[in-house]
């Protein structure tokens, strides 16, 4: 190749940006994040300290597990360009089946669990059948389902509640890790901090936030490290600093709350487990990135040999599993399986992950967005209700805070423009 | 006088200047033309101009007519008389052609269009632009070209006073854009002042007054093309230095056999009844480069795209081998896999990810070769496409960029990389230079032979015949989808491809 060629053509000059246009131009993320402190904060003050308490901090983490983990399925297909309005009725629906297995027909936990984890993934790919390979618009399909689904749920539970579940189904949702660390030692730290209420800390918690924290200042360095070697564009050092600095304290903020009260809760792991191998999936592995592509320009991914009909069969495929998972988490945690479970929750999961910065239109959005705009509709939900605000109220402002944030997506996409 | 002044316009995008201090004069009555090489802000300019970026959004000012003027979006120019038709076009394929040119403007007395209105001032625009269609022809059932003529029809229809073209030929068959260019004459005796942009410099000599040239989003010169104006004193200011041959040198010597297509045969996917291709037979030489030339709409892009995956059609039969045996083109995949790869013409539908990065685009057809396993290796990616980057020379500030952000050009490039990292053994390119300027052109060329001299095969498509007989050891021509000729490179000329075309 003849490259002295290109000698005569210099790149455009780069400028290093100011640290004004970086923000405009990441406005998004940060926001995403100020919103949810500013949320936090405001709700911290009205409450008079309600919310940040340790009990409350495990209710908001235990309240919102089931749409957290519907939220990393729902980000996928809403990032392949479609859209599943069915995972409040599969959710209800797998609840009903847990109840019936292991109520009525006498099952064993364990393989109830797998039955119902196998059967959403069932619903998901009938559903995805259709979507995928007779290009049934996804919202008539999942539409269908919801109704479908809502039905069977009442037909299956013949209109009852069925419960209670067993302890051991219930530990799902309720259950907390034991500490493995002596309760001596708990003890000892809990009169050092000079803890009045609490006689004991719960040191694997604790100790967890700070591994957590630390890791996430680790990958942060090494990813700035890797960008700085390829020459990517830098988030200024202020920036860089103040954004660890504030997650790493608040995670371990938030677990030693949790230390104070029972320690970590089993659906955290479950929840923090699922969230980290999403991330992962989306960002890092090429399944991932085909779905970006399939969702950013269906006939350009087909055309560079990406099977777009198996993508979608299996996005579809996955969420059915995810709903299944948070169907259970929800029946363990009510106790009983009741024939509303789940009712208009698919509202709750899609308005996170558009709150997360995922775009209607396909190929935008992150697992991470939908995870903190999960936390922040949570956020919401729980501080309204301490404050005692109506339903009426708290349907009102989710759905203003929905579509400010989507308004200024748009908006900030207009002025990049 | 001049109509138009535009004075030290200055337009920057994060991390990207693409206009510094640009002048540009344009006489009453004249056609004025913009030339540049890909991404040196021409497209830029001519939004500044039409109020796509707002004032404010720009520094500098603009006079019109005399009085300096702010528009603060693109209805703002339009009411002055300023009507832009863009590099892609704007019409809405399902309304007819009436519907197309009245939108947004229609003839209407409250509220309620008056269709016999509409029809006889569309039946006279047509007439003005030479267009011999029914208004009420849905936009979607005529060709490019002829769409061409309904975007102008459009822009009379509105008191133009400053028509501005952004490549209006890029897509057109050679007698089409000399259609067009002959309507800009006719309309320039009519007082219409007009701007084209073109990286086809042959039509620039053809029709402009006097030329400006930009180079990295500055003004190089002004040129006076009354006088005749040689392609190669544009070419040494566009580019910065003299180029004395459009095709790079090579000689080569072509091998066997690799690739042979025989007896393709393709049915339209929804007139089933119509035959797209016909008993289509054509091989590729290891080392050898093949043209493809024929009219648009004679199925040579068909023909490509029902072999690569049968992305095209249906009732697809005929077989297809590589090297001797018989390879399973059924899938992208698969034909990707067995090694072949297509270049398609439609960069910003087929080609790209838009909302993506240089990167994720360039590798987004050979996943594996950046990923172990399953894994993304990212930094593995950045340095390929870095690697494409200078190799293909693709203006930008750094491979992150997003490819909507990059100039038609560019983007090209972009997409040629994308295939290129698949290491095809026979590379298909439907219109690999469209909308590429000259010295782009040029390395694209060169890439091409080196590709030829690897031992590689190369099918190219073009409605550009001086790039097919610069270019081509052996030329097919298309005709209503059959291959109807082939000549050698030496006995090939634009007359003789043209006969074979009209004798069929
Ligand atoms: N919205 C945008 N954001 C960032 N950069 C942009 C944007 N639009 C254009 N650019 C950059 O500005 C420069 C000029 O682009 P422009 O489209 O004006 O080029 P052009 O002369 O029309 O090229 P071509 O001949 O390829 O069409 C390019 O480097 C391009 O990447
Ligand atoms: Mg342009």
């Amino acid at each position: 190749m003849d490259l002295d060629q290109s000698d005569t053509n210099p790149a455009p000059q780069v400028k290093t940006k100011s640290i004004g246009e970086y923000l405009s131009s990441h406005l998004r993320q940060y926001g995403l994040l100020f919103a949810l402190i500013a949320v936090m904060a405001f709700f911290q003050i009205v409450t008079d300290g309600t919310l940040l308490r340790a009990v409350n901090v495990t209710n908001l983490l235990l309240q919102n597990s089931y749409i957290i983990i519907m939220a990393l399925g729902m980000l996928i297909v809403i990032v392949s360009g479609n859209i599943d309005l069915s995972v409040g009725s599969v959710m209800g629906f797998i609840g009903a089946l847990a109840a019936v297995m292991i109520v009525n027909l006498d099952q064993s936990v364990p393989f109830t669990i797998i039955t119902c984890l196998v059967v959403g993934g069932i619903i998901g790919a009938a559903q995805g059948y259709w979507v995928a390979y007779w290009k049934i618009p996804s919202f008539i399909v999942t539409l269908a389902g919801m109704l479908v689904f809502r039905g069977l749920s009442l037909w299956l539970l013949e209109g009852q509640s069925v419960g209670p579940f067993p302890k051991e189904f219930q530990l799902i949702a309720t259950g907390f890790v034991p500490d493995i660390f002596p309760v001596s030692w708990g003890d000892s730290l809990a009169n050092m901090l000079e803890i009045r209420r609490v006689k004991h800390v719960n040191i694997l918690a604790l100790s967890t936030g700070i591994v957590a924290a630390a890791m996430v200042i680790w990958i942060g360095l090494r990813q700035r490290a890797q960008n700085k070697l390829y020459g990517i564009e830098d988030e200024p050092r202020s920036f860089f600093i103040a954004r660890n600095v504030i997650v790493a304290a608040a995670l371990v903020f938030v677990m030693y709350k949790l230390s104070l009260f029972r320690g970590l809760p089993n659906v955290l792991i479950t929840m923090g487990v699922l969230t980290l191998i999403y991330a992962f999936i989306t960002e890092t592995t090429t399944i991932g990135r085909r779905v970006y592509a399939l969702g950013g320009n269906q006939k350009a991914a087909k055309l560079s040999g990406i099977k777009t009909e198996r993508l979608t069969f299996l996005a579809f495929t996955n969420m059915g599993v995810l709903a299944a998972a948070a169907g259970l988490v929800f029946a363990a945690r009510l106790n009983t399986a009741t024939p509303k479970a789940g009712f208009a929750l698919e509202l709750d999961v899609i308005a996170a992950v558009f709150i997360g910065g995922a775009s209607m239109a396909g190929g935008v959005g992150t697992i991470i967005g939908a995870v903190v705009g999960a936390f922040l509709m949570g956020v919401l939900n729980n501080g309204m209700s301490i404050m005692g605000i109506g339903i009426d109220y708290q349907q009102m402002i989710k759905g203003l805070v929905l579509l400010a944030a989507v308004i200024f997506d748009v908006y900030n996409k207009n002025k990049q423009g | 006088m001049a109509l138009l002044s535009m004075q030290n316009i200055s337009k920057t995008f994060p991390g990207v200047k693409a206009l510094d201090n640009v002048n540009l004069d344009v006489e009453q009555g004249k056609i004025h033309a913009v030339v540049g090489e890909n991404g040196a802000g021409k497209s830029t300019l001519m939004k500044v101009l039409s109020g796509v970026y707002p004032h404010g959004h720009y520094d500098g000012e603009i006079l019109f007519e005399g009085e300096p003027v702010r528009f603060s979006g693109i209805s703002d120019s339009e009411r002055q008389g300023i009507i832009i038709i863009h590099q892609e076009l704007a019409l809405v394929p399902q309304l007819s052609i009436a519907e197309n040119i009245f939108l947004g403007n229609e003839c209407a007395s409250s509220g309620i269009i008056d269709w016999r209105q509409t029809n006889r001032r569309t039946e006279e625009l047509l007439a003005k632009v030479g267009l011999g269609e029914a208004p009420s022809t849905l936009v979607d059932n005529i060709g490019v070209g002829k769409q061409q003529l309904v975007e102008i029809a459009k822009a009379l229809s509105k008191d133009v006073k400053l028509l501005i073209l952004d490549e209006p030929t890029a897509a057109l068959q050679e007698n089409d854009s000399r259609k067009l260019l002959d309507l800009m004459l006719e309309l320039k005796e009519q007082g219409v002042t007009s701007i084209i942009i073109s990286h086809k410099l042959n039509e620039v000599r053809y029709v402009a007054d006097s030329v400006t040239v930009i180079r990295d989003g500055m003004t190089v010169s002004n040129l006076d093309a009354t006088g005749g104006l040689s392609e190669d004193d544009i070419v040494r200011d566009m580019v910065g230095r003299d180029m004395t041959h459009r095709f790079p040198e090579h000689v080569r010597s072509p091998g066997k056999v690799l690739l042979e297509v025989r007896d393709w045969n393709v049915w339209h996917p929804e007139h089933t009844e119509r035959q797209v291709i016909k008993e289509a037979s054509f091989n590729v030489r290891a080392g050898e480069v093949v043209g493809i030339a024929g009219l648009m709409g004679s199925g040579r892009t068909e023909l490509a795209m029902s072999i690569f995956g049968r992305s095209y059609g249906r009732n697809i039969s005929g077989s297809v081998r590589l090297n001797d045996n018989e390879i399973d083109v059924s899938t992208v995949d698969r034909a990707i896999n067995a090694g072949i790869s297509y270049v398609t013409e439609d960069r910003k539908t087929l080609g790209l990810v838009l909302d993506e990065t240089i990167r994720f685009n360039t590798t987004l057809a050979n996943l594996n070769d950046v990923s172990s396993g399953p894994v993304l290796n990212k930094n593995e990616e950045t340095r390929v496409a870095e690697r494409f980057r200078e190799a293909l020379a693709i203006r930008t500030p750094s491979v992150f960029q997003k490819t909507v952000n990059l100039s038609g050009g560019n983007q090209q490039k972009v997409v040629l990389a994308k295939w290129l990292f698949t290491s095809p053994e026979v590379l298909i390119l439907d219109e690999p230079t469209r909308g590429i300027d000259v010295g782009a052109k040029y390395e694209i060329y060169t890439i091409i032979n080196d590709l030829a001299a690897e031992g590689k095969g190369v099918v190219m498509i073009s409605s550009e015949m001086p790039e097919l007989l610069g270019m081509c050891d052996r030329i097919y021509v298309m005709n209503e989808g059959a291959l109807v000729g082939e000549l050698d490179a030496g006995d090939a000329s634009q007359e003789r491809i043209m006969s074979l075309i009209v004798n069929e």
